[in-house]
């Protein structure tokens, strides 16, 4: 099990491999190596997110819920320096 | 962070295209109460709130304002589209289309370009929000506004739900000040900024 601080780092990693292959495709969209990629990187984002979220709560708003208080507002938000 | 998802918030779909209405519509888009002007109001002040659930109602409308922005360009977009040259300079769109074409700019009615000196972010919570529920009915009135000088159903059914958000808004602003003073206790609220003067906070 990843810390959250891991978690965080390994989501951003993929993420921005994502957005960086998202420019490459927008212009190649033929590419079957990068089109490969993005769908290996999407399926591992998905699981991360699921994993930060049930431990820390959303980290977009239309995943965010909560079964007696709205959990969307409790968690720091990304600009909040964290000690 | 953001990422776009591929869809209005609330659909435009216009079949006639009438450059009149584009050239009072885009102040919604540039102008001294338009979409644009409320996403980067909302979006600057959340920073300096020292209340999470604050900057929180500040990211989610800001958020939303950026897609009735998206919206307004739909409805501008759609409502110069097809139009020929007969028809921009019949319906007075030279002065706009001579310097953007039938590109969407950032302006007001009258042609002034977008500034962010429309709006503030005053580092001050009991400043901005009270500035944000008037910006929501600024924003309303130009609505209103807008609905008396236009009769297309196409262009007043998405302006009806735009000036329906400027109400919900207002709504969530007027409640979100009542919580930023009860927070603050019966201490004068006028006396301290909240997200300055940090010894005085409870």
């Amino acid at each position: 099990m990843l810390s959250k601080c891991a978690l965080e780092k390994e989501i951003a990693r993929i993420s921005f491999t994502m957005d960086e292959l998202r420019l490459f495709l927008d212009t190649h969209p033929c590419e079957k190596e990068a089109l490969s990629a993005y769908s290996v990187m999407r399926k591992k984002r998905e699981k991360l997110l699921e994993s930060y979220e049930s431990l820390y709560g959303p980290m977009e708003a239309y995943r965010a819920g909560g079964s007696e208080k709205w959990n969307w507002i409790a968690q720091p938000w990304p600009w909040e320096r964290e000690v | 962070m953001w990422s776009y998802e591929k869809r209005l918030q609330y659909p435009v779909k216009i079949k006639r295209p009438d450059a009149r209405a584009a050239k009072i519509i885009i102040s919604q888009f540039g102008g001294p109460d338009g979409e644009l002007a409320a996403s980067q109001r909302y979006l600057s002040q959340r920073y300096a709130m020292p209340w999470r659930d604050v900057a929180g109602i500040l990211t989610d409308i800001g958020t939303e304002e950026l897609s009735h922005m998206e919206m307004i360009c739909a409805i501008v977009h759609q409502l110069t589209k097809d139009l020929t040259v007969d028809q921009i300079k019949a319906q007075g769109f030279e002065p706009y289309f001579v310097d953007h074409t039938l590109g969407l700019w950032p302006q007001a009615a009258s042609g002034t370009p977008f500034s962010a000196t429309v709006f503030q972010s005053k580092g001050d919570a009991i400043t901005d929000l009270h500035e944000d529920m008037a910006a929501e009915q600024k924003a309303r009135t130009t609505y209103d506004n807008i609905i008396r000088l236009v009769d297309d159903p196409d262009i007043l059914d998405p302006i009806r739900f735009l000036r329906q958000r400027e109400i919900v808004h207002f709504q969530r602003f007027g409640e979100t000040l009542e919580n930023v003073k009860r927070d603050m206790g019966s201490r004068n609220f006028y006396g301290y900024n909240p997200a300055f003067d940090k010894k005085f906070r409870k």
